[in-house]
């Protein structure tokens, strides 16, 4: 825990930003993966701090904005069918489907539960026999393990009362996908450092190799985000295109093998929608054919619910990094977190909820010695 | 009488929600447009009557035959009823003890009412009746008056208790959510965060292991000491008093900046953090500024004044952490912005209804 105050000195920070605006000679544009990061790069103001050639593209990697519509309202139909104890995350409970969430779901009757640990579901389930209880399994590489682990542990122990919603996703045909948009802008990478940090960084130098971009694996906390963008920048600047390693405390080359062996039992790749951008090859995870009893899509007979996006929602441009935020014509007026049209407006990794929530001020001056003042001898 | 829903005077209707929902009770933007849209046209005065309620303080000040009273309500409806620091109990004296002396008032007289579910262990209402009496007696107030009701199984959860209090504002006293002024000095009474958080730490299916203990305080004591008249018989200016319990920090500065319609700028180090806070909100995925308090208070200061109150605070056991977190300006009036640590900006919004912990 106390990386959480070293990895935020101001210090610091300022040295590594020196590094960067010594580095740079020319405008570049990086993408950052992870949701995190981005709430992160958006709440300590980063972006304010960078030398104006640096430009912040920010990625599709929050779990919850890039989950279909169409599993959502999955999720609904599920949760508001009587006998049915549905379990979510809690910052899914928000995401709008069509028309309703989770939150109006419950109001109006149904059993929606936030658990903390995707295991209380499964004790939940052990607990009422006499229940359905469904978890929906939503999220990239980080939260993919634990889920999969309350299938194997629920086929273990004979517990049939249970089963997950899946709509799991993987970062590198994600970032497979951005390279080869034809409007791609993106010439280097964060990459997501708790996403490496159990799938381990062999899926990445033939990344960077085949697409010619540094992608530097990068944590969460302020150093972090700097210390990635500083040797990101300096590849860039020196005409390389590696994969580097600037998480190496939490991200070990082979990740997390206990991790990455459970999914391999559980989980198997299958093309996978993402929430404003499509279908994406490859780029998901279903349960295997050993699990599929658990698949919550057959036992509810939901399979066949197809449901079209938002045409105003302009997400999908802003997932891609192809807008910002507020550049959408809906932001902040017709859509905000209160009333979001987007997932990226609801989770606080989404984009659009941390422009709204941080960046409304019209004219943030960032000005040194701005602070406010603090009366003389107190 | 039904209520004509076609009928009511909204600038903006109750958007999106025909039924209530866990959000309508977080403190935040839901909690307000309730309130503004439903609350306080319902319960508006006849015409020409004093309008209090719109004033949206902690407490309601009414004048009484030539005095002046503060009078507040809460209901608690905690979960789990007993938490590290203290209980229900403590609470449903101390918060509404605090929300009279949010107007500066000296709280004399509480009642008590308790809802029980049938069924539920008399054992336990006694721990909770006792924890308020010792509560009350510890800070000097007195339980006049009460009542009891018992619903059915499943109509209740064990115990609801709703307090209301009165208490005495003394002459010269004028502090109000709308008092604020560019200029006025933010100062918080201590560490924030520490309730909300003993209270997650015993959580259903959240428990892990946290020294941290609820805050939970009479502040009375402390404020009295702010306010008190100095030789010549001048009060400090203390203008606006708030503690931050549901919505936490965030929420009461924004209520109060858009009360006064002033801006209010934070320096992020300045406000006080405990580490073990900081550490619970970091994995739970929660900011420490949206945790509720219940036993520390924000002050608006007016400059001049502002170095004297902080030392009779910091003179004070429930103060002695106090602290100078920011100041108002003219500029974004209603809008508080938050300076970070490394020179940059951000907005500190209203929390939209409850926190809710991310996923990853």
């Amino acid at each position: 825990m106390k990386y959480l105050e070293e990895f935020s000195d101001p210090e610091l920070a300022a040295r590594l930003l020196d590094d960067i605006r010594a580095t740079v000679t020319r405008p570049w544009a990086l993408m950052e993966v992870c949701g995190g990061q981005t709430h992160s790069i958006i709440r300590h103001g980063i972006d304010q701090l960078l030398p104006e050639q640096i430009e912040m593209i920010h990625g599709p990697g929050c779990p919850v904005c890039v989950t279909p519509l169409e599993i959502i309202d999955k999720a609904l139909e599920i949760a508001s069918r009587p006998g049915v104890i549905f379990c979510s995350f809690g910052d899914m409970l928000r995401v709008p489907g069509s028309g309703r969430d989770l939150f109006r779901v419950k109001s109006a009757g149904a059993d929606v539960r936030v658990v903390y640990s995707p295991l209380d579901a499964l004790n939940l389930a052990r607990d009422n026999p006499d229940r359905q209880v469904v978890f929906f399994g939503i999220g990239f590489e980080t939260t993919a393990p634990p889920n999969a682990m309350t299938v194997y542990q629920a086929k273990r122990q004979g517990i049939e009362n249970f089963s997950l919603l899946v709509s799991h996703v993987r970062v590198p045909p994600a970032i497979r996908a951005i390279m080869e948009s034809p409007s791609c802008r993106v010439q280097g990478f964060l990459a997501a450092g708790h996403v490496c940090s159990v799938m381990g960084t062999a899926e990445y130098p033939e990344l960077a190799e085949r697409y010619r971009v540094p992608i530097v694996v990068t944590g969460f906390e302020p150093l972090d985000i700097l210390e990635g963008i500083r040797r990101t920048v300096r590849q860039l600047e020196a005409g390389r295109h590696e994969l580097e390693n600037a998480y190496p405390r939490a991200v070990p080359a082979e990740g997390n093998p206990a991790a990455r062996a459970m999914l391999a039992d559980v989980f198997e790749v299958t093309d996978r929608a993402w929430r404003g951008i499509g279908v994406i090859p490859g780029s998901g995870w279903r349960l295997s054919q050993a699990y599929r009893d658990y698949d919550a899509e057959c036992r509810f007979d939901v399979g066949d619910m197809h449901t079209a996006e938002s045409a105003t929602c302009r997400s999908g441009e802003v997932l891609q990094g192809l807008i910002k935020p507020h550049e959408c014509e809906a932001f902040g007026t017709e859509c905000t977190p209160r009333n979001p049209l987007g997932a990226t407006m609801v989770s606080s990794e989404g984009a659009c909820a941390a422009y709204y929530s941080y960046r409304r001020l019209a004219t943030p001056t960032v000005r040194a010695g701005a602070s406010p003042r603090v009366p003389a001898g107190v | 009488m039904t209520l004509d829903i076609t009928g009511w005077v909204c600038p903006l209707p109750l958007r999106d929600s025909p039924t209530i929902v866990m959000g309508h009770g977080g403190g935040g933007a839901m909690s307000a447009e309730l309130i503004h849209h439903l609350f306080l046209p319902a319960l508006a005065p006849a015409a020409g009557a004093t309008q209090v309620l719109a004033d949206l303080g902690d407490s309601a000040v009414v004048g009484v035959a030539g005095m002046r009273l503060a009078m507040s309500t809460d209901s608690y409806v905690v979960r789990p009823m007993f938490f590290p620091g203290g209980s229900i109990g403590d609470l449903a004296v101390n918060g509404t003890v605090n929300d009279i002396a949010m107007s500066g008032a000296a709280p004399l007289y509480l009642t008590a009412g308790f809802i029980l579910e049938e069924g539920t262990a008399v054992e336990v209402v006694g721990r909770v009746a006792e924890a308020m009496g010792v509560a009350a007696r510890t800070a000097g107030v007195t339980v006049v008056t009460g009542d009891t009701k018992v619903v059915d199984a499943g109509h209740g959860d064990g115990v609801y208790v709703t307090t209301a209090g009165v208490g005495f504002v003394p002459a010269g006293v004028d502090i109000g959510p709308s008092r604020a002024r560019p200029g006025d000095v933010v100062i918080v009474s201590g560490a924030i965060g520490m309730h909300g958080i003993a209270v997650m730490s015993v959580r259903d299916g959240l428990e892990f292991e946290s020294q941290i203990r609820s805050d939970t305080a009479a502040l009375h004591g402390l404020v009295a000491a702010m306010i008190e008249p100095d030789d010549d018989g001048v009060r400090p200016g203390v203008r606006v008093l708030r503690d931050p319990t549901r919505g936490g920090l965030a929420a009461s500065l924004n209520e109060i900046a858009a009360a006064s319609g002033v801006g209010v700028d934070v320096v992020e180090r300045s406000v006080p953090v405990p580490a073990h806070v900081a550490n619970a909100c970091g994995f739970l995925g929660l900011d420490p500024w949206y945790v509720a308090n219940e036993g520390k208070l924000v002050a608006f200061v007016a400059p001049e004044d502002a170095a004297d109150v902080l030392e009779r605070m910091r003179a004070h056991p429930l103060g002695a952490e106090a602290a100078v977190i920011g100041e108002c300006v003219e500029e974004h009036p209603g809008m508080v912005v938050a300076h970070t640590a490394f020179g940059a900006t951000r907005v500190v919004d209203l929390p939209i209804g409850e926190q809710l912990p991310r996923i990853c």
